[in-house]
């Protein structure tokens, strides 16, 4: 990664408000016919210039779907955003007109999609589907979004990229796809880069060259990055800070270090504790017992609290609210310093 | 792709071998006397018998015989020789001056499915569960539920001789406008069909992930549809199409038949009705290569189409 066509462009937006981007207090709802799906319940989080913020949860947590809030880029209806802000560079997007958040979309914030080979349009060459983008929006001659192609092509490791570039997304391997679209989101040099759960679909060697790539870019680039994952392995290299979700909230939030080092949520803990370690051979794996929550019956009280060991009687009467460990670390959990304390768990 | 058109082509020899076969099969086993069907009433002389007899070949008998006519038959069928209806017409002729009809008639279906058909389809799948959806969902139901049978003579009652709109029949030779009412009954079917396929496409595309990368590219919604969705949509349609292209240029017996239109269909029709041996075989001997060749046509048009599909 040392020399690059590519140069960044060294201004990003210095927000007035401190953050570059920032959700506040977000609540989105699924309207089905079966009833109210509560996707979700009053999620908060940040990103500075530069920075990584890795959101970590299971399936149907809701950190996609806060991701493509963000981007706009949600199905209303079904969704629907009943509260809450989300700001990019000190102004309001919930509150902006469609076509000033196309603007955006791309130009400022752009996303990475977990499955690179349903995510590119089957039908147009990878490098038709590159320069579009730049046609499109930044008005570029064919000639030069060609050229412009195949610099991202470059960018992103895909060799022989200038022949590539007539070739459709099916005639790559699943890795060099997932360049394709990281090279597309990157063709407007965005400000923001949302990686959906990258590296999901593909082989483990190939998802920590994957992985390596992007931290590598965000770091020549200069973007700030949010990395969806579930994969608490993929975070712990590349990540700043981690916001732990569970069933539409954010639980947990603390930097890297801390949080491996003493979590101070039980879902965590349990996350943690569910990775498999060599000096744990032949023990048997632990497990977060139980099932994600439905998302049209949220428990009472705390969400996790029929799955948790620590749960007493006030974790079903009363929703936990945010507690404050210091160090910018919160948790949702209403023994939270215990938690942190007890190393045994 | 040239391996596969050659492959193909190889497999069409044989395809056309084997119907042709059969038709011929069919149509000349159930027959009596050949030569007495020939010549219906009339009394038959020995003169007679034995000069059809040599023509064609009746002396050989058995298994043996059927074969050896039959590629009597071919050989002259490869030479373009179509051979005599039992009514002493050459059948060459006779599909000479019905395909013209039925190619017109065929491309005014075609067209009012694709204008109709196509435009429709895509704007009741944009627009899925509204009223414009459900509208055309209900009416093309009812377009499928009827059968032609029933549609072409209803059409023909009410817009020809009741309110006397269309020419109720076309005749000989008949112009574009005389054409345009069984075009629409004979298109109508095709177009509730493509309407359905292109509507369950759009809707099931604009649901598609790469929608959505589209969209986060900051691409404005109409780019999105018109480039994005329809390119994908319009793969199974355009398929669909090109079939119903090979359909309708082999002639629709009943549309042909109700408005009185002397094309492909009606000719056929005349032949099965009148036990015209000859008539029938030619006609589908060459219907059936009409067949072949407008799918090979398909298949390499889906290829080009939609660029995951190779033939290797």
């Amino acid at each position: 990664m040392s020399q690059h066509a590519v140069r960044p462009t060294p201004a990003s937006p210095t927000p007035p408000d401190g953050h570059l981007l920032e959700v506040r207090d977000l609540h989105i709802e699924f309207r089905t016919g079966e009833g109210v799906a509560k996707v979700i319940n009053g999620v908060s989080y940040h990103l500075d210039p530069g920075e990584t913020l890795a959101v970590l949860g299971e399936s149907g947590s809701g950190k996609s779907v806060t991701a493509q809030a963000i981007m706009g880029i949600l199905d209303t209806p079904p969704a629907h955003i009943s509260s809450g802000e989300i700001r990019y560079a000190g102004r309001d997007l919930l509150g902006l007109p469609e076509e000033q958040r196309r603007q955006i979309r791309g130009k400022e914030i752009a996303m990475i999609f977990q499955d690179a080979l349903s995510a590119l349009n089957p039908v147009f060459p990878v490098g038709w589907q590159i320069g579009e983008t730049l046609r499109q929006r930044l008005g570029m001659s064919r000639t030069d979004a060609r050229r412009r192609s195949v610099e991202l092509m470059d960018l992103v490791q895909i060799p022989a990229a200038a022949r590539r570039l007539g070739d459709y997304p099916h005639q790559f391997s699943g890795g060099m796809r997932q360049r394709v679209m990281i090279a597309m989101a990157l063709a407007m040099e965005p400000k923001v880069l949302i990686a959906d759960e990258p590296t999901t679909a593909l082989d483990v060697t190939v998802q920590a060259q994957i992985m390596d790539l992007l931290a590598d870019l965000r770091r020549d680039l200069d973007t700030a990055m949010i990395l969806i994952t579930h994969d608490l392995g993929v975070v712990a290299d590349v990540a700043d800070r981690i916001a732990v979700m569970y069933a539409g909230r954010i639980v947990e939030h603390a930097d890297v270090r801390s949080l491996y080092r003493a979590p101070a949520h039980p879902y965590t803990k349990g996350l943690l504790n569910s990775i498999p370690r060599l000096d744990q051979r032949g023990g048997k794996l632990s497990t977060i017992r139980g099932l994600p929550p439905n998302l049209m019956r949220i428990p009472s009280g705390c969400p996790f609290h029929p799955r948790c060991p620590y749960a007493q009687q006030v974790c079903v009467d009363v929703v936990p609210h945010d507690l404050v460990l210091g160090d910018g670390r919160t948790s949702a959990c209403h023994f939270a310093q215990e938690v942190r304390d007890d190393r045994a768990g | 792709m040239f391996r596969f058109i050659v492959r193909r082509l190889l497999q069409m020899v044989l395809a056309f071998f084997g119907t042709t076969l059969i038709v011929y099969a069919l149509m000349f086993a159930g027959q009596g006397d050949p030569i007495q069907a020939l010549a219906g009433e009339r009394p038959v002389t020995a003169a007679q018998r034995a000069y059809l007899t040599e023509k064609y070949h009746l002396d050989a008998t058995g298994v043996g015989g059927f074969f050896y006519r039959y590629f009597d038959y071919i050989s002259n069928l490869l030479r373009g020789d179509l051979g005599e209806s039992l009514t002493g017409r050459s059948i060459g002729d006779i599909l000479a001056a019905a395909w013209p009809v039925t190619i017109r008639l065929a491309l005014i279906a075609i067209a009012v499915a694709v204008i109709f058909g196509v435009t429709a389809g895509v704007l009741a799948g944009i627009r899925r569960a509204s009223v414009f959806d459900n509208a055309t969902l209900l009416l093309t139901l009812l377009v499928l539920g009827i059968p032609t049978i029933v549609l072409a003579p209803l059409a023909q009652y009410f817009l020809g001789v009741k309110w006397q709109i269309f020419p109720p029949t076309a005749g000989a030779d008949p112009d574009f406008f005389a054409l345009l009412l069984p075009g629409i009954v004979l298109g109508s079917l095709s177009l509730a069909t493509a309407l359905r396929l292109t509507r369950t496409s759009v809707a099931e595309n604009l649901r598609a992930d790469y929608v959505r990368t589209a969209r986060s590219k900051g691409l404005p919604n109409r780019r999105v549809v018109s480039v994005h969705v329809l390119r994908n949509s319009l793969i199974p349609v355009i398929t669909f199409l090109g079939v119903e292209v090979g359909n309708l240029m082999s002639g629709a017996i009943i549309t042909e038949g109700v408005f009185n239109i002397p094309g492909v269909g009606f000719n056929l029709f005349r032949g099965i009705r009148t036990e015209d041996g000859p008539l029938v075989v030619g006609i589908v001997s060459v219907l059936v290569v009409v067949y072949l060749v407008s799918n090979l046509v398909v298949d390499v048009l889906y290829a080009v189409l939609d660029p995951r599909i190779r033939y290797e």
